[in-house]
């Protein structure tokens, strides 16, 4: 049974677009949904402060919410886009898009619902703190939305650059590969950046002197975080330019696929992992503010054994791309 | 396109590699994380043991990363030595 190439376009176009949405609505729903249980048990502990607090919860939805409409954009054009050359490298490329932002927008989502939460929660505890709790919230989520926005970023890299006269074999795994790598690798980083920020609204409700020390905690923490990220955006730019050599091997082709399996999800546990070590050291900062220092060398003592893991997997992604 | 036998086994061995190290960070990642984030409540709690704290999270990081040094020697003989 031999296909035309425009019937596999339309396949990969149609599969990457549902993979693309259906994935990319889990994360955003699921901080949507802690924000707004967290808003509830705001608004019972505090319910002369309700307008503020519904306020807060629909400025933090609406970034949650931010992960999962890069997801619709891309899914939309991948329904709609018209393709003028239709090869098999292209179809490639469409499915390795909707992976990149269906995954991508996974972390970021869930993780932005944790400062929004929060925020709504110290406005009942603090009310005299809702302009500062409000730019942590903010700061907090924005930073954890940088993961998607890399994965819409590879995303469209994918959908629109014309990858023409390259040679089909190995190159589509490549392609394939740098949507695995971008899209898994943000799950962790953006979840993780969400739980130090999460922590830092919980912490300046908490004891309000310290808000500059968990500021600055929640910075790093979340700056650390994004690196396995990078990680997978660079392998993935990599895998995207790197011009590879026509053959009809198969092993190839499978070595540039590992390559972005290894980097993709390797990059996740590092994530989840640094974001846990920045969540317990920001929370502590805001308990015990005259120990902020060795608070923050043995968050990022952790942090770097944790990151450790990723950087096994981003060296194994290179040797699979450079050396086999 | 024609496959070998040898081609199949090679190809093989490579997505093995970027499934074994892939996989093979999560764990170590997270467990390592948690760790460092129980590291610093307990410097929270009791900062005067702040040197046998950070001591004990090492070597439990140490232990911890152990099996992501599995899937590294892992792959790294799927990739050079089989």
């Amino acid at each position: 049974m031999e296909f035309e190439p425009q019937v596999i376009i339309k396949i990969a176009a149609y599969v990457g677009g549902g993979l693309c949405m259906g994935i990319g609505a889990v994360g955003a729903a699921i901080g949507e949904g802690y924000t707004a249980a967290l808003a509830n048990e705001a608004v019972s502990r505090n319910k002369d402060l309700s307008g503020d607090i519904f306020k807060s919860m629909l400025v933090g939805q609406a970034i949650a919410e931010s992960a999962s409409i890069f997801a619709l954009v891309i899914a939309i054009l991948l329904l709609f886009m018209d393709i003028p050359v239709p090869s098999l490298l292209k179809a490639s490329a469409l499915l390795g898009a909707g992976i990149s932002m269906g995954f991508g927008a996974m972390g970021s989502g869930v993780g932005s619902g944790f400062p929004g939460g929060q925020a709504c929660k110290g406005i009942s505890r603090q009310p005299k703190m809702t302009g500062r709790l409000t730019t942590n919230m903010l700061i907090g989520s924005a930073v954890c939305q940088t993961p998607a926005i890399f994965a819409l970023v590879v995303a469209l890299i994918l959908m629109f650059i014309d990858f023409g006269n390259v040679p089909l074999n190995p190159t589509w795994a490549a392609l394939l590969g740098a949507g695995i790598s971008m899209g898994l690798s943000a799950i962790g980083s953006g979840y993780g950046g969400g739980m130090a920020g999460g922590a830092s609204c919980e912490g300046i409700a908490r004891n309000p002197e310290t808000v500059s020390s968990v500021t600055t905690i929640m910075l790093v923490g979340q700056a650390v975080t994004q690196t396995p990220c990078i990680f997978g955006l660079l392998v993935s730019f990599i895998l995207m330019f790197k011009a590879f050599p026509e053959t009809t091997a198969l092993s190839p082709s499978m070595a540039l696929l590992g390559a972005g399996i290894s980097m993709g999800f390797g990059g996740l546990g590092p994530g989840i992992g640094n974001g846990m070590a920045a969540e317990g050291a920001v929370r502590w900062v805001a308990r015990n503010v005259k120990h902020q220092s060795e608070l923050m060398r043995t968050m990022l003592v952790g942090q770097a054994v944790s990151q450790s893991t990723a950087i096994y997997a981003m060296v194994i992604s290179l040797v699979l791309i450079f050396v086999v | 396109m024609t496959i070998e036998g040898a081609d199949i086994v090679k190809a093989a061995a490579f997505i093995g590699a970027g499934i074994a190290m892939g996989f093979g960070a999560i764990g170590p990642g997270v467990g390592e994380g948690m760790a460092a984030a129980k590291a610093c409540e307990a410097i929270g709690k009791n900062p005067k043991e702040a040197g046998l704290l950070t001591r004990t999270m090492l070597v439990g990081q140490a232990v911890a990363e152990s099996t992501g040094i599995y899937s590294l020697v892992i792959a790294l003989l799927l990739l050079f030595v089989v």
